[in-house]
């Protein structure tokens, strides 16, 4: 790899991890931490079926999150059977499926990700839809950060819960279709909650959560991409060790702070 | 003038029913007590007149009435990212700094609060700021459901004290759900006593016969008689 063939996918890098730590500091603070492991998951079927029938595979990702999402949102309130039993029995299956279908020579790819083999038009698709995620999430963090403290006080004053949850698993969705070319499908979960979770460690206002989770997350998927090529190694789980290396400066910070 | 009418209201959850045919209303400027036992559906009637659970029967307010709510607790960690100035400004709209010193002074709250966080002030300071809250939106009755238990008997006593200045202040009308009987015979001008079905409601002194609390919470009642002054 070039050095000017890092450029395209570390820009991309930089957005898709913005978008996905910033819908991440939600995803925490509604304790939905595995909700990105169910749906990286469910992602895989649709990309295996896109690869074999040579369609784009962020489409087929799209479409089995999409279907997903509705599903997450029908069994929590619609069924009396608890999340996470429903997402540890049938996303585990649709990894295990997934991972039956995929052409052999994809399989480690969308697992692990690489966000070197994304073309220029993709990568301008997903620069858009990562500043279109991060629109919405700010957008709607009022409301989102109301739902989250107590769902009745929202409701009282006219927020419709079940709507909004509907959009935040939604953009949900997009980011896990976004950031599985990034890191794969493997570890999409992680992207999405370990900048938060870090974020989380130091900050005490809500801005400085929602923006911290975003630098730590831009931070890691520069160096991840940049100490990736400089020693030819695979950049998703480069990101992800260097966002636990975060994650744990942040724990040390917080506990010399409380100490 | 009745604020809020209620006819024919009950709440099934499941094959449960929490409530049952429950009448009463409301005049503008009263102070409601809801008194019961733990389980007799006293939160479930709070939230079914704001719409927050499905219910059969009328919930009828007077028009354009605007409710304020405070929730009996939150669901949140003591670590969460967010302080009460930012929970102030969860509201949207044109908040100004001058509006919430007004509403912390009602609710006897410091400004130094807005800087903390949510989770690391107490569930009294919380409760005053949930007040204050909704207060913000200029309502016309205040729905307050009080926590069962994790709040001392003197931080209580001075919530309720700041209820009734508001209420006299402002002239809001309060619907609280209330613990303590002392409290109800001080300050309500009308009393329900709910035990899955209206067991009494009318004034204070006129309904909490010893017959009444008898049958309301069983074997307690000598503990509420030497109570009232």
């Amino acid at each position: 790899m070039q050095a000017t063939h890092i450029i395209l996918p570390l820009i991309v890098a930089v957005f898709v991890a913005a978008g996905a730590s910033l819908l991440g500091s939600f995803a925490i603070l509604k304790r939905m931490s595995l909700v990105g492991d169910a749906l990286s998951h469910v992602a895989m079927p649709g990309i295996a079926l896109a690869l074999i029938f040579k369609l784009n595979p962020f489409i087929g990702a799209v479409v089995f999150l999409f279907i997903a999402v509705i599903g997450i949102w029908i069994i929590e309130y619609r069924s009396a059977l608890s999340l996470d039993t429903i997402v540890g029995v049938f996303f585990t299956a649709s990894l295990a499926l997934g991972a039956l279908i995929m052409p052999e020579h994809d399989l480690i790819e969308t697992l692990f990700g690489n966000i070197t083999s994304l073309s220029v038009a993709e990568s301008v698709v997903s620069i858009v839809l990562s500043l279109t995620l991060i629109a919405v999430i700010f957008a709607l963090h009022r409301k989102l950060a109301l739902n989250m403290v107590s769902q009745d006080i929202a409701q009282s004053i006219g927020i419709r819960n079940k709507r909004l949850e509907f959009i935040f698993l939604l953009s949900f969705a997009l980011a896990v279709a976004l950031g599985i070319r990034f890191v794969g499908a493997l570890l999409m979960g992680s992207l999405v909650i370990i900048p938060a979770a870090s974020a989380k460690n130091v900050a005490r206002s809500l801005m400085s959560f929602m923006l911290g989770s975003m630098a730590f997350g831009m931070f890691a998927a520069a160096t991840g991409i940049f100490v990736a090529y400089r020693y030819a190694l695979t950049p998703g789980p480069v990101f992800i060790i260097i966002s636990t290396l975060i994650f744990i400066t942040t724990i040390m910070i917080r506990q010399f702070r409380e100490a | 003038m009745s604020i809020l009418e209620v006819r024919k209201l009950s709440v099934e959850f499941g094959h449960n029913r929490v409530l049952e045919d429950i009448n009463f209303e409301v005049e503008r400027g009263a102070v409601l007590a809801i008194i019961g036992p733990n389980g007799a559906g006293k939160t479930v009637l709070l939230k079914s007149l704001i719409g927050l659970l499905p219910y059969n029967g009328v919930v009828q307010w007077a028009p354009d009435v605007r409710i304020g709510y405070v929730p009996q607790r939150m669901d949140i960690e003591t670590d969460v990212p967010l302080t009460v100035r930012e929970f102030f400004g969860l509201r949207g709209g044109g908040l100004t700094p001058d509006r919430i010193r007004e509403v912390l002074e009602f609710v006897q709250l410091d400004e130094h609060i807005l800087n903390a966080g949510l989770g690391e002030i107490s569930i009294g300071q919380r409760q005053r700021v949930l007040v204050a809250w909704s207060v913000i939106g200029s309502p016309d009755v205040l729905l307050f459901d009080e926590p069962t238990a994790d709040i001392d008997v003197t931080g209580q006593e001075s919530i309720y004290k700041m209820l009734y200045h508001l209420q006299k202040n402002l002239g809001l009308t309060i619907i609280l759900v209330s613990h303590d009987l002392n409290v109800v015979y001080r300050h309500a001008t009308s009393v329900l006593c709910l035990n899955r079905s209206k067991l009494c409601f009318g004034v204070p002194r006129e309904v909490l016969s010893s017959e009444q609390l008898l049958s309301l919470y069983g074997g307690e009642k000598a503990f509420f008689e030497h109570k009232h002054d």
